[in-house]
């Protein structure tokens, strides 16, 4: 029976993500609106908290945008501060 | 002249056109102090995401405005004065946007979709229980019956 030779390199790079591109970088992207409750929905977790960037890729200044938008509409209950 | 947006909600308890009146009022806050409302738009009794005010709906009414910040000012003075007015928002604009709003377009698309979903389930019979049925009697039942 051959030996069977595994030659792998032994470490591997861990869990290599490909960089997802910014939702709102492209010509066609949405605008961030706080009145949006549908965009605004993505972003927030089902617990109502807002998602961070590095999960949803969004760039750091549309994520600075986002949060102002996802704020403004709590303010105005149109979506909620927390889903018990 | 700047641009500005304001959204207000106004209490569950005023019906619409007790709430187009306040928006009225409002306007004419604005226009006695040079300032013009371009857009207006009432996106009608909402239910609120939580109780404000111990009120679970409320009356949205959005204004797109051109003019000094002196009449916004003395807008917001009389809606903080005002309890009608649950809340109030009022956001500085570079240019306003043309159009209707994105709560005016959901609206309009919302319309036509109407009851396209749900007719289908209902002519499906449910597919688990006939399954079963048609197995037929278990065995050991059948082997009794021939013994006695």
């Amino acid at each position: 029976m051959s030996t069977l030779s595994i030659s792998r390199p032994a470490v591997r790079r861990p869990f290599t993500r490909r960089r997802k591109s910014c939702p709102f970088s492209g010509k066609s992207a949405p605008q961030i609106d706080y009145k949006d409750v549908k965009l605004l929905q993505r972003f927030i977790s089902e617990r109502g908290k807002i998602v961070p960037s590095r999960i949803t890729a969004v760039s750091a200044k549309k994520q600075r945008h986002l949060s102002k938008a996802i704020k403004r509409a709590r303010f105005l209950a149109l979506i909620p501060y927390l889903l018990s | 002249m700047s641009y500005y947006e304001c959204v207000f909600i106004a209490r569950q308890e005023l019906s619409n056109t007790q709430a187009e009146q306040l928006a009225d009022q409002m306007a004419e806050i604005l226009s006695n102090n040079g300032a013009e409302v371009k857009n207006r738009e009432y996106w009608g009794l909402k239910n609120l995401a939580y109780r404000i005010k111990k009120n679970r709906k409320g009356h949205y009414t959005m204004f797109h405005i051109e003019g000094p910040s002196e009449a916004v000012k003395e807008m917001e003075r009389n809606m903080g004065l005002s309890e009608d007015v649950l809340r109030h928002l009022t956001t500085r604009l570079e240019e306003l946007p043309e159009g209707p709003s994105i709560m005016m377009q959901a609206k309009s698309d919302r319309g036509d979709r109407g009851r396209r979903g749900d007719r289908p389930d209902r002519d499906r019979p449910p597919r688990s229980d006939r399954g079963d049925r048609d197995d037929g009697p278990r065995p050991e039942r059948a082997a009794e019956t021939t013994d006695a």
